[in-house]
């Protein structure tokens, strides 16, 4: 057994198959002369495949939905499709090993999918490199597709990007351990979202060496024990059970109304990144979803999602929280979240820089391709629209102003959406809270980001270790812009709320309340027990 | 043989979810079953070429069937075209 040391970003106790997380580049070229053996391997590596995509799409069918199963079944006639088994043996026949010419292969598939003049179909390319990719991970004996038999992984990376993180089975994750990243970054965040254990700050933990290996995650001590002895197993064990407990305790809270001790009314709604994460936004009986962070929907894809995809998934999101209301905060990405397509060259100060707001003032095609879509959506439930990192009145007058633009087109073409969707702001920057006096007058709601709010009131980088110790999210200077824009907010009679990680500290849920905060917007697994907190508060 | 013109009456063309339910319904036929846009003409119980149409709303493609079994061929990818796009 060996025990690694690191800060646990998230409690827990979780056992599994460690999955060293690395992007694979080009695959080793060989020469091969039994050819026909050669074939045979690619022929046996493709039902192999066959196999994992089968039972991938029935796990996703009975645990997710058939429309989200459905790219398995695609992904299974690409595999088996007759120009590209083709197209591969005539490779394998020129005396190349099957890996090299199934990665040659899926390379001329995908470049043939890039080249083709359609967004749609060009972003089918990444599908091309999904199958490859599975056919040569089987040819080279690695691990199995994750989750295809149920085994339950922990994810060990130098840190997950975004984009990366999306693209996870979240089904066979049981925990994540990195080697870098801190306490605001993604993958603290996901492991908070879908409430598993996570340890950051793991030295050389991203070696291919422990991949394969079982381990066990302490969440609350922040070890990591790699071959974990049978004491330790049986003491983790306990303490998971322990662990559990609490959280079933919690349950009882599901159902209730979220008031406070002298009556105030608190709406209670949930952050999410990601579709499936509705799920546990309706397990853990939110009352809406206060943060819809739609760039998901832009890091999952290879081109610019069109105006129809984001319509789908807005509409599904709506329709699935039946009324409740879900906040849809429009692109945010820029600093910490880059996605290739957008093209942005590297920045010295991307947090500073071309990001969020500014990239959809600078570029309303793509912002008003977007907002078409939620106001779409807003004719099938409880849309609201919500703009990120606004700064000053004119970027928030310029947004609406492009909004009305959408407006005005949708109803041209007898498209039906919500006229009265609201329109509300976050406020994530020093500069919103000053003004927000002034922007109160110009939106329906503010929403309060505490992570961004915090990193620009504290000039401290919130992906930068070395400083993770001045990132105070609970420092004064904090607490007093978001009390004041409580109090501004509430002088032109609209609603403010807290939708950033802060808005889960029980510690400060009575203060949010006596400011008068209306709404607390946080990861679906603390819910309830933000409920059971509010339920024995007072507001005064 | 036979065949027949179709117009894609979907808003988002022939994309991955319809195209899979073409190739599934042209593989149930014996007969040999190819479809053609601007063109270009691919085999239907392939999922690259059907998909490689790219077969934009409003577009017409030609589908032909050639075999003992072309009759019915004809007449289920009509009612699956018309049923998906």
């Amino acid at each position: 057994m060996i025990a690694k040391n690191g800060k646990g970003v998230f409690g827990g106790v979780a056992l599994g198959t460690i999955k060293v997380f690395s992007d694979r580049g080009k695959v080793e070229k060989r020469f091969v002369n039994d050819i026909s053996g050669e074939v045979q391997r690619f022929k046996d590596a493709t039902d192999k495949a066959v196999k994992q995509l089968e039972g991938l799409y029935e796990k996703t069918k009975s645990q997710v939905g058939k429309d989200e199963a459905e790219i398995f079944e695609i992904h299974k006639m690409m595999t088996t499709d007759n120009d590209f088994q083709a197209a591969v043996e005539n490779k394998i026949k020129m005396g190349i090993n099957a890996e090299a010419a199934v990665f040659e292969t899926g390379e001329d598939f995908y470049n043939r999918f890039k080249s083709l003049n359609d967004a749609y179909m060009s972003q089918r390319a990444v599908d091309v490199k999904d199958i490859s990719q599975r056919l040569i991970k089987i040819l080279s004996g690695e691990a199995e597709e994750m989750s295809a038999r149920g085994e339950k992984y922990i994810i060990a990376a130098s840190d997950l990007t975004p984009s990366q993180t999306m693209r996870l089975d979240r089904e066979s994750i049981a925990g994540f351990v990195t080697e870098h990243g801190s306490e605001n970054s993604h993958t603290t965040i996901l492991a908070r979202m879908m409430n598993i254990p996570a340890i950051i700050g793991v030295k050389g933990i991203a070696d291919d060496i422990y991949d394969g290996k079982t381990a066990a995650i302490d969440g609350s001590s922040g070890t990591l024990y790699i071959e974990p002895n049978e004491t330790t197993l049986k003491r983790l064990e306990d303490k998971r059970k322990k662990f559990e407990d609490e959280r079933e305790l919690l349950q009882k809270f599901k159902g209730r109304e979220t008031v406070t001790k002298d009556g105030k009314k608190i709406m209670l709604y949930a952050n999410i990144s990601n579709m499936t994460d509705i799920d546990m936004v309706l397990a853990n009986d939110a009352e809406g979803i206060g943060l819809f962070r739609s760039e998901f929907i832009f890091l999952e894809s290879q081109t610019y999602p069109t105006e129809e995809e984001q319509f789908r998934v807005y509409k599904k999101a709506v329709e699935k929280m039946r009324g409740r209301r879900v906040i849809i905060r429009t692109l945010d990405i820029g600093a910490d979240k880059q996605v290739d397509y957008f093209d942005i060259p590297k920045e010295e100060n991307p947090a500073l820089g071309y990001r969020a707001i500014r990239i959809c003032l600078d570029r309303p095609y793509i912002f008003k391709t977007q907002l078409r879509a939620i106001l779409r959506a807003s004719a099938y439930g409880n849309a609201a629209l919500m703009f990120p990192m606004i700064c000053t009145v004119e970027e928030l007058k310029k947004a609406k102003e492009i909004l009305n633009e959408a407006k005005k087109e949708l109803e041209e073409e007898g498209v039906p959406f919500s006229k009265g969707i609201e329109v509300g702001i976050m406020i994530e920057t020093p500069a919103a809270a000053l003004i927000s006096d002034s922007l109160a007058g110009e939106c329906d709601f503010f929403s309060i980001g505490t992570n961004d709010l915090t990193q620009y009131t504290m000039a401290v980088d919130r992906q930068n270790n070395r400083v993770m110790e001045s990132f105070d999210i609970r420092n004064e200077a904090v607490l007093r812009l978001i009390k004041m824009t409580a109090e501004n907010g509430h002088k032109e009679g609209i609603w403010v709320g807290i939708c950033g990680e802060l808005g889960a500290d029980t510690s400060l849920t009575a203060d949010f309340i006596s400011w008068g905060i209306d709404e607390l917007s946080v990861s679906p697994v603390w819910i309830l027990e933000l409920r059971k907190n509010i339920l024995e508060i007072s507001a005064k | 043989m036979k065949e027949f013109e179709y117009t894609i009456l979907d808003k988002e063309g022939i994309h991955a979810r319809p195209a899979g339910v073409l190739v599934k319904t042209a593989s149930m036929f014996g007969s040999k079953i190819t479809a053609e846009n601007k063109g270009r003409e691919v085999d239907m119980k392939g999922i690259f070429g059907v998909m490689s149409l790219a077969a934009k709303y409003g577009e017409k493609i030609t589908v032909r069937a050639e075999g003992s079994d072309e009759d019915e061929a004809i007449e289920e990818i009509k009612r699956v075209l018309k049923e998906n796009l």
